[in-house]
């Protein structure tokens, strides 16, 4: 491997015959390529560190549009791998140096790793979020009996506005809570992830439920099922997936460093 | 005003089954939270990984937490909110309480201190003059 070339990790799996699908490209528009080890593979590419080097990307992560098109590379590998295999999906740009790291990784993680696949075997991930119906004050608010008073009939109606707007709220997250614990009822695990800020979720209300659900495969029509009997109530369900399991594979002792920025 | 009834749930493809190469109907910022935040983070024996890039800049941090947002837009009890953070639900619980009875003592004063007072009181309510418009 040439010295000007690093290595790009996408995923751990099972290693099998169709381990790395015929064709496939990932960052940059590279081949993918696998490695097997010990019963693992790992897929990655070889990507030039002109591109994939520490200094530059310190500048490229900042570009969106780089960014865009690398997650979309990265995520397309996970995806077609996950449709296969059970799959380890690996954060983006983790770069070795060579292939030999890859296999003491293999090596050293080897249980950890065979852990992770057998829990997500045969299950996919399931995305809900549930947004907030925008809060719209009641007519009764906008005045009140003390108008002579303007100063006094303005806070009156500011703070009878911010209590209705988090009363609503409130309501909401109840009716997200219940909903979360309406589809653990199906689900193998769940995991409750920050709700995402509205130019992330390209929507003007409140997101108020940002969970992600392993389900076994035969259960995932039934989990679409009692979710589409939680809609309602304030909220507005969503359903995407099914997803690689990207909030299941936290490895033993790194979940901590993970969590951390 | 009020929006239209939406059919329930609404679901989106991940990704389209059988099209290699077509998972654009993937929304941007989903993939991003998930490559970004989410999968299996391998530290040390790596040459470039993104707890070395400290990829988390301000501008990313606003797409990914909107805590922020929610912060402007009054309801920073979310933060506190122990089922949307993970934390402690009794504390929670108390924080709560609290806001309400200190809700509760600020209308009092409000009320009382009406008669040519209304503006410093006003000034005296965070809520008031951080959500005044």
């Amino acid at each position: 491997m040439p010295s000007d070339e690093g290595v790009y990790l996408y995923a751990v799996t099972r290693a099998e015959d169709q381990a790395c699908p015929e064709g496939l490209t990932g960052v940059s528009g590279l081949p993918v390529r696998s490695l097997a080890h010990r019963g693992l593979a790992a897929l990655y590419s070889l990507v030039p560190l002109a591109e994939f080097g520490e200094e530059r990307l310190r500048r490229s992560m900042e570009d969106l549009s780089w960014l865009e098109a690398t997650a979309r590379g990265h995520h397309q590998v996970v995806e077609a791998l996950a449709r296969m295999l059970p799959t380890a999906p690996v954060r983006l740009v983790t770069v070795y140096h060579g292939e030999d790291q890859l296999r003491r990784l293999l090596d050293e993680r080897r249980d950890d790793f065979v852990a992770v696949l057998s829990h997500v075997a045969g299950r996919s991930e399931w995305a809900v979020k549930a947004y907030a119906e925008p809060y719209e004050s009641a007519p009764g608010e906008e005045s009140g009996p003390e108008d002579d008073r303007p100063g006094l009939a303005y806070l009156k109606r500011r703070r009878a506005g911010l209590r209705g707007r988090e009363a609503v709220w409130r309501r909401a997250a109840a009716r997200a809570e219940f909903v979360h614990e309406a589809l653990m009822s199906v689900a193998v695990e769940g995991r409750l992830h920050r709700a995402q800020d509205p130019q992330l979720s390209g929507r003007e209300e409140l997101m108020v439920l940002n969970g992600a659900y392993l389900v076994d495969e035969d259960r995932a029509d039934e989990f679409s099922r009692v979710l589409g009997g939680l809609d309602g109530d304030g909220v507005t369900v969503e359903l995407v997936g099914p997803w690689a399991p990207y909030s299941f594979t936290a490895l033993e002792g790194e979940a901590a460093r993970g969590a951390a920025p | 005003m009020s929006a239209p009834a939406r059919s329930s749930p609404y679901l989106r493809q991940s990704s389209i089954p059988g099209t290699p190469g077509g998972r654009e109907s993937a929304n941007l910022g989903d993939i991003l939270e998930r490559v970004l935040d989410r999968g299996v983070v391998i530290a040390g024996d790596i040459r470039v990984n993104l707890l070395d890039i400290e990829l988390l800049t301000i501008k990313l941090r606003l797409l990914i937490a909107s805590v922020d947002t929610a912060r402007e837009m009054g309801i920073d009890w979310w933060e506190h909110d122990p089922w949307l953070t993970g934390g402690h639900r009794e504390l929670a619980d108390e924080n709560r309480r609290l806001r309400r009875r200190l809700t509760a003592l600020e209308e009092t004063l409000a009320l009382r201190g009406g008669e040519g007072r209304s503006g410093r009181i006003r000034e005296r309510s965070p809520e008031a003059a951080e959500h005044a418009e």
